[in-house]
């Protein structure tokens, strides 16, 4: 490309006259070094990607919303301890619950954890949501219609309502986990909510930090 | 003697086509890139299967490094020293035009040191700064909420704002639930986490 012939050895036979040959050819090493420290240079300087978010509405103050509100057969609570340890119970708490040895059950962040109970417990909303998307995919419905109809269809009655509470020692990566589990199993109705002293009470006494000689004193 | 001819080879390679290549490369990586803003502390966020990107302007992003330390960012120079203005007037601190300048242009990228402290701070030449930021970080405690007032003022600045928290994945919760809190006095219900993309997954698959 850089080079170019000046020929012109088949013109004029008779004459010979001898022209120059002139190279034309550039070297281009020092363009390419130039152009390699540049790369670099912007690779280790800029974010190729901007970075994920998770939208999060949080409830506002002036109207609390009322745990006990959500009926206690769609409720389902989780709590976040340390160590990355989760647990979870369905329903509200009452004082059998605190007996019950099979009222809190552990679970973990796998995917046979918590997100198969949850999967489990919203497949209706779940199944309705994958009509859904099959009916857009064969051009049934306008995408505005998707939209407002999957609301619609998480937020339908008898879907679960999350509550989650997070105990002090959990990390910040145990929310967003389950936050993520929210998301896959397409639940709409959750809320981070502050912890109370029964669920307080249930994990430690899974945790054996409470057993049952010192209940009964 | 017979003489050998030792055929002329030229040694030189045509580095056209390989300087064509790191032009397109260099184009590309212009082109698809944003800076890294130099932040106080290395902060991993958690990942996520969320793929909702952040804008890129109009953001006030907070800093939460795992030891509870506060950082903010804004990305307008002109909110930021509106911000200054306002949250000194607060605290009944007189900042001069250089300061104000001055914090401008630290904003950007991150600030978080007491408004006590401020002044002195930006005394400091530019590159002590990185140095102390480390260890102030926006006090945020319930006895005095500088935290508080900071959000109170950008948003007032500028209402457009999106507030994003990137908080390291081992902050324990109790901070976090502290600035959700800051945040929900405010009636700031609405805001971003920032995540990182959990690798090869999707709504589907992907283990932790």
């Amino acid at each position: 490309m850089a080079e170019v012939n000046t020929g012109g050895n088949d013109k004029g036979k008779g004459k010979k006259v001898k022209q120059k040959k002139v190279d034309l050819r550039v070297d281009f090493t020092p363009m390419v070094d130039m152009n390699m420290l540049l790369i670099t240079f912007f690779m280790f300087c800029t974010s190729l990607s901007k970075p994920q978010t998770m939208e999060i509405n949080m409830p506002t103050r002036d109207e609390p919303s009322d745990p006990t509100v959500a009926k206690s057969s769609e409720a389902i609570t989780i709590l976040l301890g340390g160590d990355n340890r989760v647990f979870y119970y369905f329903g509200m708490i009452d004082e059998e619950s605190y007996l019950n040895p099979k009222f809190l059950v552990e679970s973990d962040y796998s995917e046979n954890g918590l997100r198969a109970m949850l999967l489990n417990r919203n497949r209706k909303a779940i199944a309705d949501l994958q009509e859904l998307k099959l009916k857009k995919l064969n051009n049934q419905i306008s995408e505005e219609d998707f939209k407002k109809q999957s609301i619609e269809i998480k937020g339908q009655k008898g879907s679960p309502t999350v509550m989650i509470k997070a105990l002090d020692e959990s990390t910040y990566k145990n929310l967003i986990n389950v936050l993520d589990e929210m998301q896959i199993a397409n639940i709409g109705k959750y809320a981070i909510v502050d912890i109370q002293d029964g669920d307080l009470f249930l994990v430690r006494k899974a945790l054996g930090l409470i057993t049952d000689e010192d209940l009964k004193k | 003697m017979p003489k050998v001819k030792v055929a002329k080879k030229s040694t030189f390679i045509d580095m056209t086509a390989m300087s064509d290549v790191t032009v397109l490369l260099l184009t590309f990586f212009i082109l698809t890139s944003t800076f890294i803003k130099p932040e106080p502390v290395q902060v991993t966020t958690p990942a996520s299967v969320s793929e909702i990107k952040i804008p890129e302007i109009n953001v006030l992003s907070i800093l939460v490094e795992p030891g509870g330390k506060v950082f903010m960012s804004l990305d307008k120079q002109e909110d930021a020293m509106r911000v200054l203005r306002k949250v000194g007037e607060a605290y009944n601190i007189e900042f001069t035009d250089k300061e104000v300048y001055q914090f401008g242009l630290a904003a950007t990228s991150s600030f978080g040191v007491p408004i006590q402290s401020m002044k002195a701070f930006l005394g400091l030449p530019e590159d002590q700064r990185g140095e102390v930021l480390k260890n102030y970080g926006i006090p945020m405690d319930s006895i005095d909420n500088q935290f508080k007032h900071w959000v109170r003022y950008a948003k007032d600045v500028n209402p457009n704002l999106l507030i994003a928290i990137k908080a390291d994945q081992f902050t324990p919760y109790p901070i976090i639930k502290n600035v959700m809190t800051s945040l929900q006095e405010l009636r700031e219900n609405r805001y971003n986490l920032i995540t990182s993309l959990k690798a090869g997954a999707n709504a589907e698959e992907g283990g932790h």
